[in-house]
């Protein structure tokens, strides 16, 4: 009796450290077997005690802000307007020539039956805090269950995916980030379309995995998703590759840069609906896939204005640009008067751009979004079919 | 006076002074502490580097200066930590209960009133918290992580200049028993 006093402390130690070195082993045990989550409550219970103060303080700092930028400081905003107006005007430019450019896509893609994934909602959100550590990359979000959230959706801002909805509570959810660890991302590289899994190391850093050790993967090359691991449509902008170096094994090490600012995430878009659709041929468009192919080919110049009309229907190559059309890559010359006046986008042409981010709106419609078109085919003309 | 100059020394155990923390303080000032980490780095990214949780924990068990009271505060204050991550509970509860049990056995045989004392002390608990959080991630979670002394060496550093702030902060709301 006297020696259980004497070591009190001790043995009170061992208790509390053993209590949660089983607590420990049965959560990891759980996880790895059910999946189910056995420390809901707790975690409940903690992020409902922290995360109303976040809430608060993120609304107060943000309100303050807007009072600032939208009141007071309007230096500089006339020359930013000007300038915005400019960059509308190269983007519009810009639109007519990629939305060409998708019209020839979609009519492959409704020739080879191709079925295309696109975002159709999301939900924008504001990141209120993070996890506390470093071993765990994640942050909390102010839009939880009652918003429609659910587990596994993807969580993306317009620059970049930043990573999936984890954990969700009433009114906040966990997301993870891609630079966690435990986190893993189907991705493809944009131009060798080689394969791997996206993964985050230890230090924070994002590497894409299982890649081959003998395929070449270029510095600066475009890391896509690559759609497979459910989470994530296809095509939608992961980051860079930073450095590329063999690995211990068979596969290269390739580091890439996120796209996202992962350290700095101020407003995020919670993809809440994600469509599937087959594509629908464009019946104004060319049907056979030689003449779509044609299209992207260098168009016959016009005749003389005398020359016979007849003879001239007789030459033209099909896709070749048309009176009130314009053949693909002739956008620059149109838009200076030179040919003729650009083809306007169909009324179903999709968005090129990511939706913008709004705190204000619950749910934003985008617009659909075809996130990939097959790699283009390399083109092998019949004769009959090149201009000549 | 005297005390207040000194390194680290034995002291009796009549020379040594056990404090008390108010209720308010005791629940409000671990959740500001675990508030604080998980919302400062999101706008400071540097701040990731300190750990204000377990400078409260070595804080209130110095203080205390009771090993039961220790114990159970570094674990309550590590579980709340644990409970914001997407990690299993028990990874902070853990190395914060050997900490808090560590600091406040260590506080019942040494001056800890000190800056200098508090300095090094700091240091020395913060690399016991990073090598039993270390152990237990890689021994029973699975995880892998990096370790590198000069990091941890240097976070301690770190901590230990914030930490010796921290308890001079600590010291106005503590209460004499």
């Amino acid at each position: 009796m006297d020696v259980l006093g004497r070591y009190r402390n001790l043995i009170v130690l061992v208790g509390v450290l053993f209590a949660q070195v089983l607590g420990l082993a049965v959560q990891v045990n759980v996880k790895r077997t059910t999946d189910s989550e056995p420390t809901r409550l707790i975690r409940v219970w903690a992020v409902g005690a922290v995360t109303p103060f976040e809430k608060a303080l993120v609304w107060s700092e943000t309100s303050a802000g807007n009072a600032w930028h939208n009141y007071f400081y309007l230096r500089g905003v006339r020359a930013e307007n000007r300038d915005l107006k400019q960059q509308i005007e190269r983007m519009s430019l810009e639109r007519v020539r990629m939305s060409q450019d998708a019209d020839q896509a979609r009519r492959l893609q409704a020739l080879l039956a191709f079925k295309e994934q696109f975002i159709s909602e999301t939900m924008a959100a504001q990141v209120i805090g993070g996890s506390g550590s470093e071993q765990s990359r994640s942050v909390y979000i102010d839009k939880g269950e009652r918003d429609g959230i659910k587990p596994d959706m993807a969580v993306i801002t317009a620059d970049g995916i930043v990573g999936k909805v984890l954990r969700v509570y009433r009114s906040t959810a966990l997301v993870l980030l891609i630079d966690d660890q435990t986190s893993g991302v189907g991705a493809l590289l944009d131009k060798t379309r080689l394969q791997g899994i996206l993964r985050g190391t230890p230090a924070g850093e994002v590497v894409l995995e299982k890649v081959m050790s003998d395929e070449t993967v270029p510095a600066g090359e475009q890391v896509l998703t690559s759609g497979g691991d459910g989470i994530f449509p296809k095509g939608l902008l992961v980051g860079q590759v930073t450095k590329v170096a063999p690995g211990s094994d068979l596969f290269l090490n390739i580091q890439v840069r996120p796209a996202a600012d992962l350290s700095k995430l101020e407003e995020v878009l919670v993809v809440t609906k994600i469509d599937e659709r087959q594509a629908e041929p464009d019946q104004t468009g060319a049907g056979r896939a030689v003449d779509i192919l044609a299209e992207r080919l260098p168009g016959v110049p016009s005749k003389p204005a005398d020359a016979n009309s007849e003879d001239a229907a007789k030459t033209a190559v099909p896709g070749a640009a048309a009176p009130g059309t314009v053949a693909p890559g002739s956008v620059a010359a149109s838009s200076t008067g030179a040919g003729a006046k650009p083809k306007t986008a169909p009324p179903h042409a999709p968005a090129t751009s990511t939706a913008p981010v709004n705190s204000g709106a619950a749910v934003q419609k985008v617009v659909p979004k075809p996130v990939q078109a097959p790699p283009e085919p390399k083109p092998q003309p019949a004769a009959e079919d090149v201009p000549h | 006076m005297f005390r207040t100059n000194m390194a680290i020394t034995y002291t009796s155990g009549e020379q040594v002074e056990v404090y008390r923390f108010s209720l308010p303080a005791t629940v409000l000032i671990p959740l500001a502490a675990v508030f604080l980490q998980a919302w400062l780095p999101l706008r400071f990214p540097f701040f990731s580097v300190f750990d204000l949780p377990l400078l409260v924990t070595i804080g209130f068990a110095t203080a205390r200066r009771s090993p039961l009271a220790g114990l159970f505060t570094g674990s309550l204050i590590g579980i709340l930590q644990d409970a914001l991550t997407h990690q299993p509970i028990g990874l902070y509860g853990i190395s914060k209960t050997v900490v808090g049990f560590g600091a406040s056995s260590l506080g019942i045989k040494l001056d800890v009133e000190n800056a200098g004392a508090r300095f090094l002390l700091t240091i020395f608990f913060y690399v016991v918290h990073e090598v039993v959080y270390f152990l237990i991630a890689r021994g029973l979670v699975g995880l892998h992580l990096a370790w590198s002394w000069p990091h941890e060496f240097l976070s301690g550093v770190a901590n230990a200049v914030l930490g010796v702030l921290i308890f001079m902060l600590l010291d106005r709301v503590k209460q004499r028993t």
